[in-house]
């Protein structure tokens, strides 16, 4: 999908600092190498199955199924891994590609905490050090992950700039790489950033579309109609979408904040609102002003709270392979209420996204049609900020 | 044409940044005026940017500030056109990517010649992407100049060998800002520079002091400050234009 420069369709590039340059060329070439290397995959299926619980579980959601009337509905539990959500499959091979280039430190941008505390995971397990950037507005909103990360010996760097979320998290993260690049790896958390990244994270991200694919034909002897996953930067849509793009059948839908509502401002709806532009290393659809000044999004899902979206993601809708649609922060909430309450399962607020979708969806497809939908991640994290969006005040 | 071969024509060449609208404009008018009174060849001008990941606290708060103050690309554009009314030296634009590709390359570099500015820096538009702007600055006569990193090495030959105007010859790891020592090897990435273009280049990236000013105009053919003078700025405000004056005036009389 990807070529040589790492473009997709227009979209991609590595627009960096000078500086940069060679430590991207590098990653790309030990990357290329280790992807074909026995060992470096023995090692890595080891740590996926053992350590973070692979593969995951493809759960049939019987009672949601039956309550919406509609397709038939499985879901994908990426919340049932290590640490709670998919990030972890992309940070167990960064990291060890990382310790394979003679790296000892990782840095990572984090959003709602779920990447910094897998990389913080990955850091310890792998004796690297590793520094967390994550914006200020997020430690507190995710304060639980901060002291998870701190507990496994990673350092929290609260950044303050600009609008105090992942956004300014990734921006200081770069900073911080062209400042040590040596000894340090740039452990990016999503299909984003300049090339290879968008790449490396897709592939390693790519064993969620892979199960699905195996899980679904083992249970139902076919592939899905349509499969459904949140998307900020689009880690776990892309991984959940690789292995169907080819099948012209099955229908991917990316599920992106709405925030308040597409038609204001608080929105981080990147290709429902945005436009093209050039942004952390890469071009893709920003949300921006007339002149190019990257917009200060919003959406009451921390991890869905980034103005821009992977370039793989922009060429699927680019070539209508892809759909997005704008989810709102209340059909968000809704839908987090919802599973908890139907199934017994507490998704993330990022994955409650995809969960809101298919319950529209879903009523209006046939009951021998088939609908997965990603949940990328467990909602524990998530259960303080709900209370209060609900008028609860709570202790973490 | 481009203006930026007579920055280099009289010794060193000393290479003043300022952004746009920090505080407002007329400041930045009075400190361009300031600057190239007191023996600035070459002015570089910032447009600022919301997110300017190659920067340090120092210009990312003038960014910030001037986006506040309500800047625009437009207001800019225009504010240019006045200020070539009566200086001569040549200037180019310091921005990103995104506030070129956003504006439109072609709207963007036709208004850079018609308002007299002579080359643009985009420190996130590396060699392999910079075919993005380059055959578009050269039909406007626009010099997209070219940055070289410590980190660059194998690299130097190749960017050397295609730069334009000046090479941006970055001193250290990381964003910008002052720095106490400069560790890099400056002569040998100058030397490789050398052997492979005629074109001056200039250090920049964490220079303040007039000692290092003198150190850097003898590697090299000049010194690029940004963030002092930025700090300046952030000091005094409005009435930074003689601070920065005395300040630039220091700086080129101890690279004379």
């Amino acid at each position: 999908m990807t070529n040589p420069n790492g473009r997709f369709g227009i979209h991609g590039g590595q627009y960096i600092p000078e500086t940069l340059m060679n430590a991207v060329i590098e990653l790309e070439q030990a990357y290329n190498h280790f992807k074909a290397d026995p060992d470096f995959n023995r090692e890595l299926t080891a740590l996926l199955n053992d350590y973070a619980g692979r593969p995951s579980r493809l759960y049939y959601a019987e009672k949601m199924t039956r309550d919406l009337g509609g397709a038939k509905i499985y879901l994908k539990r990426e919340d049932l891994n290590h640490t709670g959500a998919h990030k972890i499959n992309n940070v167990l091979g960064q990291a060890l590609l990382a310790k394979k280039m003679g790296k000892t430190r990782l840095i990572a941008e984090t959003g709602a905490g779920q990447h910094g505390v897998a990389t913080a995971t990955a850091a310890a397990l792998l004796d690297m050090e590793c520094v967390v950037f994550m914006g200020e507005e997020d430690t507190i909103r995710q304060a639980l992950n901060v002291y998870r990360m701190r507990l496994l010996g990673a350092e929290v760097i609260p950044v303050k700039t600009g609008t105090a979320t992942l956004k300014d998290a990734v921006s200081e993260a770069m900073r911080e790489w062209t400042s040590r690049i040596d000894d340090t790896h740039y452990c990016l958390g999503s299909v984003m950033g300049p090339h290879p990244f968008p790449t490396i994270v897709r592939d390693f991200q790519a064993v969620i579309s892979r199960e699905i694919r195996q899980q679904l034909l083992e249970k139902e002897g076919r592939l899905p109609d349509a499969v459904l996953a949140c998307v900020g930067g689009g880690s776990n849509a892309i991984g959940s979408f690789y292995h169907f793009i080819e099948d012209k059948s099955v229908r991917l839908i990316g599920c992106e904040a709405a925030g308040k509502g597409i038609d204001g401002f608080e929105t981080a709806a990147t290709i429902n609102t945005g436009r093209v532009g050039i942004f952390h290393g890469m071009k893709s659809y920003f949300c921006q002003d007339e002149y190019g000044q990257i917009a200060p999004v919003y959406s009451i899902s921390a991890g869905l709270d980034y103005p821009g979206v992977g370039p793989e993601h922009a060429w699927l809708h680019d070539i209508g392979r892809a759909e997005y649609v704008p989810v709102t922060d209340e059909e968000a909430v809704c839908a987090f209420e919802y599973l908890s309450k139907t199934e017994g399962i507490i998704p993330a607020i990022e994955s409650a996204h995809a969960v809101a979708h298919a319950q529209k969806l879903a009523p209006t497809m046939g009951k021998e049609q088939i609908l997965v939908i990603t949940i990328s991640g467990r909602g524990d994290k998530d259960c303080a900020a709900i209370a209060r969006y609900r008028g609860e005040n709570i202790y973490e | 044409m481009s203006r930026i071969p007579d920055a280099f024509g009289n010794g060193k060449a000393f290479i003043a940044f300022i952004t746009c609208g920090d505080p407002d404009l007329e400041t930045t008018g009075a400190v361009v005026r300031a600057a190239v009174e007191n023996g600035a060849d070459l002015i570089e001008l910032g447009i600022p940017f919301s997110d300017p990941t190659a920067e340090g606290p120092v210009i990312q708060g003038a960014n910030l500030r001037a986006l506040r103050s309500g800047i625009t690309t437009d207001r800019i554009f225009d504010f240019v056109r006045k200020l070539r009314e009566d200086i001569a030296v040549p200037m180019v634009f310091m921005t990103y990517a995104n506030v070129v590709f956003s504006y439109g390359a072609e709207r963007f570099l036709s208004l850079c010649r018609d308002v007299g500015i002579d080359g643009l820096i985009l420190p996130d538009l590396p060699f392999e992407e910079k075919d993005e702007f380059l055959p578009i600055c050269r039909s406007c006569g626009v010099n997209l100049i070219s940055l070289i990193a410590p980190t660059s090495e194998n690299r130097i030959a190749m960017i050397a060998r295609e730069a334009e105007g000046f090479l941006y010859l970055v001193s250290s790891l990381g964003v910008t800002g002052t720095r106490t020592e400069i560790t890099t090897d400056l002569g040998a990435m100058v030397r490789l520079v050398r052997e492979n273009t005629e074109i001056p280049c200039a250090i920049g990236f964490g220079i303040s002091a007039p000692e290092q000013a003198k150190k850097m105009a003898e590697l090299s053919d000049g010194a690029i400050v940004g963030s002092a003078i930025i700090k300046l700025l952030e000091k005094y405000g409005r009435d930074a234009p003689p601070y920065v004056g005395e300040y630039v005036k220091a700086m080129k009389d101890a690279m004379r």
